[in-house]
């Protein structure tokens, strides 16, 4: 299939992922599936032969994601995609990534939990998502998009990132980004994995050189303290160098919202309603979830008078921006979930009583 | 006159080239070493060290990655078959070997061995089947036999409440995958040359693209069973190798020996 590049085109979110990862030379894919993600696995069993790459509909999650170990290992840029149960499966696996600092790219889009839940859009997997997920001193960096072309984007620089940091990247999307139809343009450059830096570190046979090993595995605990220093020396660099964020009409606001991915863009027409009624609100969307905007935030909370958190679950995010502020204006929470989606006017609902707060 | 001095003529026994040549931490008596030297023969036969990948698993043989001297990659309990395949996908021209115990693939990873073994996945698994969880303390194996004692089935296995044994090599017999399959042991010579001989009909199969293959190697755990390593041999040969038949079950036509 000839794809057309460099002009608007109609993609669904979860299509212009499995596009990203492809054009960023991925050619190994591991899943099993789950609504609401599943074209993310059919649209690598269509195109993934095309370009001679790896296409497995793995037994389960946890087989999916130690599939990507393998693959990783081996030196390969590889992903695995899932929906919130499935993302708790390969926890494990994403411990043991982190830890053997093996790159790989994992998307979750997101549904409503907790257990089986729902297939409707929510953000509860955030802790999981940024505090680490699986067991051990680890994280993950994590980016969220609010649109089908960000999710492109972000999908396609998460390989490079994943490589520079040797770590797990994952993105954010949920049920609705994942689903629906948005025009995008695709970018006519795509990578060969040939022409991808070599990863002398890989295990793909000892010819010409030392063994390499692939291991998390420290019995001493001078040794494996070290490697986690190492991993934490790269989440430092990763906050110096691969923060992320957007904001919208935060100049002269008084009120800011912070959300992100659909949170984000149920809350820009609020602010936007708002603002042509003449209330002086912003939207501060972070992008990387972590490294998180913390000193952007700061910086915003020295600007307004209070911020409103609007998410898809109930206070997790916010405890981020807490974190960030630290006490220097109000943080208020507008936090839905089980799959709700608010409506901009709910949104412009909360956002009025605090203005009027704040000229008070 | 000291060996320096020229009198050598042929080596009679050496270490294998695909061993590292460091001291091994398993306990004395323990076949995990017999087994790791059998691999290593083949290997060097085969001169496979230089593009093998070995996946090391969770359980005494935790710390193959430092025995066999190939890349290697240690893998979560139970997951080395799927680490396996995600290497062997991607590189063909690899070869690539798990090595597991038998709490590692027929307990926590029984369902990426089944669908290694299913999908035909062209990987070379060696099974180290002692009836016993070695690693933590000598608990209760999927593959414990009836009325064995274990740390957790201290009246023996009563299989009414713990369960009966799995026997891998006949579960596997039933899928169309696997281009090898064998249960061997190493409790005396004769049963050593038969298990080099069967590891190295295993990854003469994954050479020549067969698919999955799989030895299964009963071995003894002298510690955790309690007992002297002679009588651990001896009381292999009379239960476990009872149990679980010593036999090819699967030797696809592109194996079979030319006559
Ligand atoms: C997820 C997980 N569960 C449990 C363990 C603990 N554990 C380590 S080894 C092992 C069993 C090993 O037994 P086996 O595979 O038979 O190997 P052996 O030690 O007998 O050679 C267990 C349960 C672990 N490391 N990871
Ligand atoms: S505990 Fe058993 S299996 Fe483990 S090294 Fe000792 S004898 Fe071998």
């Amino acid at each position: 299939m000839a794809i057309r590049r460099g002009e608007r085109i109609l993609m669904r979110g979860n299509e212009a992922i499995a596009q990203a990862a492809l054009d960023a030379g991925c050619r190994a894919y591991f899943g099993y599936p789950i609504t609401p993600q599943n074209q993310i696995p059919e649209y690598f069993a269509a195109h993934m032969p095309e370009v001679g790459g790896v296409f497995i509909q793995a037994e389960s999650e946890v087989a999916a994601i130690n599939m990507v170990y393998g693959a990783a290992a081996a030196g390969v840029r590889a992903m695995t995609t899932s929906s919130s149960p499935g993302i708790s499966l390969k926890q494990e696996g994403l411990s043991y990534m982190a830890e053997s600092e093996l790159p790989c790219v994992v998307v979750n889009i997101m549904r409503g939990g907790s257990g089986l839940g729902n297939i409707a859009p929510a953000q509860a997997d955030y802790f999981q998502a940024v505090k680490g997920g699986g067991h051990g001193d680890y994280r993950t960096l994590v980016f969220a998009g609010w649109s089908v072309q960000e999710l492109y984007d972000l999908t396609r620089d998460s390989f490079d990132i994943a490589d520079r940091y040797r770590n797990p990247v994952m993105v954010l999307g949920d049920a609705l980004l994942g689903q629906m139809m948005e025009p995008i343009i695709l970018p006519q450059d795509v990578i060969d994995p040939d022409d991808l830096p070599p990863k002398p570190w890989a295990t793909n046979g000892a010819k010409g050189r030392p063994r390499n090993i692939i291991n998390s595995l420290y019995i001493d605990p001078a040794d494996l303290e070290q490697v986690n220093l190492r991993l934490q020396a790269r989440y430092d660099e990763a906050a110096r160098r691969e923060v992320r964020y957007a904001g919208e009409h935060l100049e002269g606001a008084r009120l800011a919202l912070i959300a992100y991915g659909t949170a984000a863009r149920v809350s820009i027409s609020a602010v936007e309603e708002g603002r042509a009624a003449g209330l002086p609100v912003g939207l501060f969307r972070p992008i990387s979830l972590y490294p998180f905007p913390s000193r952007e935030i700061a910086a915003l909370a020295e600007q307004v008078e209070a911020i409103l958190v609007v998410e898809l679950s109930l206070g997790q995010l916010v405890e981020d921006v807490r974190l960030a502020v630290e006490g220097r204006c109000p943080v208020h929470l507008y936090g839905l979930s089980g799959g709700i989606v608010p409506t901009p006017a709910e949104v412009l609902q909360k956002i009025e009583p605090l203005m009027a707060e704040t000229r008070a | 006159m000291s060996m320096e001095e020229g009198t050598r003529t042929s080596v009679l026994f050496e270490r294998p080239r695909a061993l590292e040549p460091v001291r091994m931490h398993y306990c004395p008596g323990c076949t995990h070493g017999i087994v790791h030297r059998l691999v290593a023969e083949v290997m060097d036969e085969l001169d496979l060290a230089e593009r093998a990948v070995g996946i090391a698993s969770v359980g005494c043989a935790v710390f193959a990655y430092n025995y066999f001297a190939c890349d290697m990659v240690e893998a979560a309990h139970g997951r080395a078959p799927a680490v396996a395949v995600g290497v062997k996908r991607v590189r063909p021209d690899l070869f690539v070997f798990t090595y597991q115990g038998d709490g590692d693939l027929a307990a926590i990873g029984i369902a990426e061995t089944i669908h290694a073994a299913a999908r035909a996945d062209n990987i070379s698994i060696v099974f180290v089947n002692n009836a016993v969880f070695g690693m933590t303390g000598g608990q209760m194996a999927p593959t414990t036999l009836p009325g064995m004692k274990t740390s957790t089935t201290p009246y023996g296995r009563d299989p009414k409440a713990a369960g009966n044994p799995i026997r891998v090599c006949e579960l596997l017999s039933a899928l169309d995958g696997p281009a090898y399959l064998a249960r061997v042991s190493v409790t005396n010579p004769q049963r050593v040359r038969e298990a080099k001989r069967a590891i190295r009909k295993a990854f003469e199969a994954q050479l020549k693209g067969l698919g999955f293959s799989l030895v299964e190697v009963l071995s003894t755990c002298p510690t955790r069973w309690a007992m002297p390593p002679q009588k651990a041999l001896k009381w292999l040969d009379d239960n476990m190798a009872a149990y679980y038949p010593i036999k090819e079950f699967v030797v696809a036509e592109g194996l079979l020996e030319e006559k």
